[in-house]
């Protein structure tokens, strides 16, 4: 503890000296980032800064002189002027100036950034409570789609009662807690990629510093944006707009691979779902649909159905104990997780997971906690969509 | 009218009820400015304890005290009442004390509508925390009400919408009271021209609260038929418009900060020519300024938009739009500080909060003017470098200035002199870590760390920590604020009528503590 606040003292102290090179220049200032727009977005706003730095000099600079020369003890006799229109006319006039000269490169970059056209691919970001889904509509990789939530792992240390501290996060986690998340959304460089953003629940806002730019995902809208990454590495992110109890918790991960590796990483992610495909038609013994179906929970109902599947009531209802995950008719839990409850925050998933994950999450839910309902099978999945 | 025999000529001279029922049915417009800035401290405290859960759970990386959904609670709440509860019901308190005895007038206009704007106050805001008490929890949205999330909340969402009606009435009838006090009972002489900044900032604002709260009042009713008559306004499923909830909201909100705002202003330059002991630089042009200020607040509301995915034209128009607020307000900052040159300075507490004012609040404004360039905003947006930027605004701002009022009229309201170097402590010990508060947290906004989580990655640890260390400094600091404040009424050194050597203005030819009704005859203004 004494180390920290020490640490806390020191950053403070380097920090007032001006970003020294102690100071990771990263955590003091805008990132620089990847792409041509980030660069331009820096470039404004280091501008804008400058801009205020010189007038604060001289603005504070004239407060400061007149609070040491013209005070009472130091025997000032107050002048009366009060009024001068030739003053008020000149500091009218030279803000107008310099604030075209900063409207006019912002003008520039801002129109660049809003043309999404000729896009080499599409990928849709939707916002759920609390993850992003990420859906491959056009160009090399089409027709992939997959959620993307915190990393588990991550997922435990961040409970309240976790008993974690900052030492144990830096050991466990090092510079990543937080900032990891199961399925990363990986792209080309050097590619134009259009971005459709939407949600399904509330808003979101997707955002990626080293990009340059958020937009927010909104229901019912599909926003657009894009970008270009110039060099292959891992971009880290996080949501943007408040959307719930955690907002703090859906970060966004975005790999960028060279061409080449791209392609093989398609090739890798079509190979699975075919894979996944086919085997949605066979019947899956009971331990390995439980198995599979405990990640599938953990990942995507824990965070408002518990754990423990106690709930949160009542918010979010127990499924331990509820009628609903219990007895022989499943119909019932498939068509609420399918479909969702419009205008609650349970969200229809048949879109989100696959037969697999569906009859596995379900399954765990009908024989965990204490409940003793039939299993489902992926093709009775596929049979009620 | 508290005895039956008073009869209208002695009315005059007859003192305040005694007891509790002197507060509960007063008309006069000192006790009601009492009151209102009783409530606004009483609310600043319950804000700020919200704000000190908020940051002991960002004195670390991990959850340790409170749970996410509470945190939220405690974002949206903290912001609720320090917004409606504190800085405008201070403003108001103010109002009502000084305006009267500004203008030359006995009391406010409509006396009656005075003591019920006020004693709606505790209701809406005892309506406000019970929500904690629901099942669902308090509101947790953010005070920005957005839906759909804002209608995820609990049985408290009715009496959220509720208590925000509420204070909004208020609101509208204390603002409807400034107006018909200002322009019908100014004592002779006194021209719309020479009135004291204060009474100007305080017209203006009250035009700009009768435009906007009833925007309020519908927006958040149009939320509450969403959740529970089935209307469709802001649903996308039933053809409503999320975003168009936005387009409402800060159609009131970015007014609303300069309601937050603009009276600091008429502060402000009262206090900096006293202790210049110079007359204010520039009188005409502030007002036209303030005017101008007040205009351009209507039409630059979706500079709070800007990633909601809005056509590019109207970026640019919001992004032009709101650059030239940067004008007007300069303006007045150069006026303050050529009043300051050449002036004879003395810096009793006072002035060190107006001086404190003027540079962190041009702070804020910097970084206001850097937020206002769309392409960078979407860097900025939504960030602690946000967060940074309203802060020096509004507790730099907003409540510096009405720290400032405080010491330099509570001589007149009480008749004894505050505890001057009690006072220079509160102001230094505030100063420091108002600054390790919020300065820190520009870094971490650019640094790329969300506003309003209850966790953060381990690389905001360092400037996170420096934050919460000057929250709590800060946080304990404003007790000498109170504790000076209380010593101050209950006794001390007596004040002179005129309490400073350069205080000009009619409240300062009134006795301290000036008479029960201030000008029983009018003052004739030269
Ligand atoms: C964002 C929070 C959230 C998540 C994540 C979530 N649910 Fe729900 N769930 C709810 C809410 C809220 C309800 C109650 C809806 C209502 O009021 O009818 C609900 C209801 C249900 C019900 C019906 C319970 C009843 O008593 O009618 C089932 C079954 C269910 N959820 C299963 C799941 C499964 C399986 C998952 C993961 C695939 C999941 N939920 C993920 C919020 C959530
Ligand atoms: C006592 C000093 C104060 C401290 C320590 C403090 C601290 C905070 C903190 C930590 C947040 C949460 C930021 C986030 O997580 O997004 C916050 C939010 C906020 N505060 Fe303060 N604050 C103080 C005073 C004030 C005052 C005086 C005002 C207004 C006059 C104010 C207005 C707000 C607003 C509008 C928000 C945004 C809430 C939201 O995101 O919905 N604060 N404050
Ligand atoms: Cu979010
Ligand atoms: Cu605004």
């Amino acid at each position: 503890m004494k180390s920290r606040i020490a640490r806390g003292v020191l950053a403070l102290t380097t920090g007032l000296l001006a970003g020294s090179a102690l100071a990771e220049w990263d955590l003091l200032n805008m990132r620089k980032g990847v792409t041509s727009t980030s660069h331009e977005v820096h470039d404004l706003h280091m501008m804008i800064l400058w801009v205020c730095v010189v007038i604060g000099i001289v603005v504070f600079g004239a407060m400061i002189y007149a609070m040491l020369k013209h005070r009472k003890s130091k025997g000032a006799v107050a002048a009366q002027f009060h009024e001068s229109t030739t003053m008020e006319i000149i500091w009218t006039i030279i803000p107008i100036v310099i604030l075209v000269s900063m409207a006019i490169p912002a003008t520039k970059t801002l129109l660049a950034m809003e043309d999404v056209s000729d896009a080499d691919m599409t990928i849709k970001v939707t916002g759920l409570q609390w993850k992003w889904k990420y859906d491959y509509v056009d160009g090399e990789g089409a027709g992939i789609s997959f959620l993307s939530s915190l990393a588990p792992e991550h997922n435990e240390a961040r409970l309240l009662g976790a008993g974690m501290d900052e030492a144990k996060l830096r050991e466990k986690f090092g510079q990543t807690y937080l900032r990891d998340v199961d399925n990363p959304v990986v792209v080309p460089t050097g590619k134009k990629i259009r971005f459709l953003l939407t949600a399904a629940d509330v808003i979101h806002s997707w955002w990626v510093p080293d990009l340059g730019w958020k937009k927010d995902a909104i229901p019912g809208f599909v926003n657009e944006s894009w970008t270009r990454i110039d060099k292959p590495g891992v971009y880290r992110g996080k949501c943007a707009e408040l959307c719930g109890k955690d907002h703090g918790f859906m970060p966004i991960v975005v790999v960028a691979k060279s061409p080449a590796d791209y392609a093989a990483w398609v090739q890798a992610q079509t190979g699975a779902a075919a894979a996944e495909a086919a085997s949605a038609d066979k019947i899956w013994a009971a331990d390995d649909l439980l198995a599979k179906g405990e990640q599938v929970y953990k990942t995507n109902c824990a965070a408002c159905h518990q754990l423990t599947g106690t709930g949160v009531p009542p918010a979010f209802p127990a499924l331990a104990g509820n009628p609903i995950s219990n007895g022989d008719d499943p119909m019932g839990q498939i068509t609420t997780v399918l479909n969702g409850r419009p205008g609650t925050a349970m969200a229809a998933y048949g879109p989100m997971l696959s037969d697999v994950e569906l009859a596995a999450a379900i399954t765990y839910v009908r024989s965990s906690w204490g409940n003793s309902g039939s299993a489902v099978q992926p093709a009775e999945i596929k049979a009620a969509r | 009218m508290t005895t039956a025999t008073a009869t209208h000529d002695d009315h005059h001279d007859h003192g305040p009820a005694k007891g509790l029922m002197r507060w509960i049915t007063t008309t006069n417009h000192k006790d009601i400015g009492t009151l209102y800035l009783l409530f606004a401290l009483i609310m600043f405290f319950i804000g700020g304890a919200m704000a000190m859960v908020i940051r002991a759970e960002l004195f670390q990386p991990g959850m340790q005290i409170v749970d996410p959904q509470f945190f939220n609670s405690m974002t949206t709440v903290h912001a609720l009442l320090m917004i409606f509860g504190a800085v405008m019901p201070a403003f108001t308190g103010l109002a009502n004390w000084l305006i009267p005895m500004q203008i030359g007038a006995p009391d406010m206009a409509l006396p009656r509508m005075n003591n019920f704007s006020f004693w709606i106050l505790p209701f809406a805001f005892t309506l406000l925390l019970s929500t904690f008490f629901m099942s669902g929890g308090g509101p947790a949205g953010g005070w920005t009400l957005y839906p759909p999330l804002s209608l995820q909340m609990g049985d408290g969402f009715p009496f959220l919408i509720f208590a925000i009606h509420l204070a909004g009435i208020s609101s509208i009838m204390g603002s409807i009271n400034v107006i018909v006090t200002i322009l019908n009972m100014r004592a002779p002489g006194m021209t719309l021209m020479k009135m004291p900044l204060f009474c100007w900032t305080w017209l203006i604002t009250a035009y700009l609260l009768i435009a906007t709260m009833p925007v309020l009042a519908g927006a958040v009713t149009m939320l509450l038929t969403d959740k529970f008559a089935g209307t469709s306004f802001f649903n996308a499923a039933g053809g409503g418009d999320p975003v168009m909830f936005q387009h409402i909201f800060w159609f009131f909100g970015h007014p609303e900060v300069y309601i937050l705002i603009l009276p600091a202003f008429g502060i402000i330059s009262a206090i900096v020519p006293t202790f210049a002991r110079k007359p204010l630089f520039g009188y005409s042009s502030m007002v036209y300024a303030t005017a101008s200020i007040a205009f351009l607040s209507f039409i630059v509301w979706a500079h709070h938009m800007f990633t909601v995915g809005m056509p590019v034209t109207g970026e640019l128009f919001f992004m032009y739009a709101t650059m030239m607020i940067a004008v007007p307000t300069g303006v007045k900052v150069f006026n303050w500080v050529s009043t300051m040159w050449k002036g004879s300075m003395t810096f009793e507490t006072p002035m060190l909060f107006a001086v404190g004012f003027i540079m962190m609040f041009t702070i804020g404004g910097f970084s206001g003017l850097m937020l206002a360039i769309a392409p960078a905003d979407f860097q900025y947006h939504d960030t602690y470098f946000v967060v940074a930027h309203f802060h020096y605004v509004l507790v730099t701002g907003a409540i510096y200035s009405i720290m400032a009022a405080t010491y330099y009229w509570l001589p007149k309201w009480t008749g004894n002199m505050y505890d001057e170097r009690l006072g220079k402590i509160h102001f230094w010990i505030s100063t420091i870590s108002v600054n390790l508060l919020f300065f820190p947290q520009h870094f971490l906004g650019l640094a790329g760390m969300p506003r309003r989580i209850p966790d953060y990655s381990v690389q905001f640890a360092d400037w996170n920590m420096v934050s919460s260390i000057g929250g709590f400094i800060f946080g304990a600091s404003q007790l000498l604020f109170a504790y000076n404040v209380y010593k101050t009424v209950k006794g001390g050194k007596k004040a002179t009528d005129k309490v400073w050597e350069g205080a000009d203005g009619l409240e300062w030819t009134l006795s301290s503590p000036p008479p029960y009704h201030s000008f029983t005859e009018a003052p004739v203004v030269k």
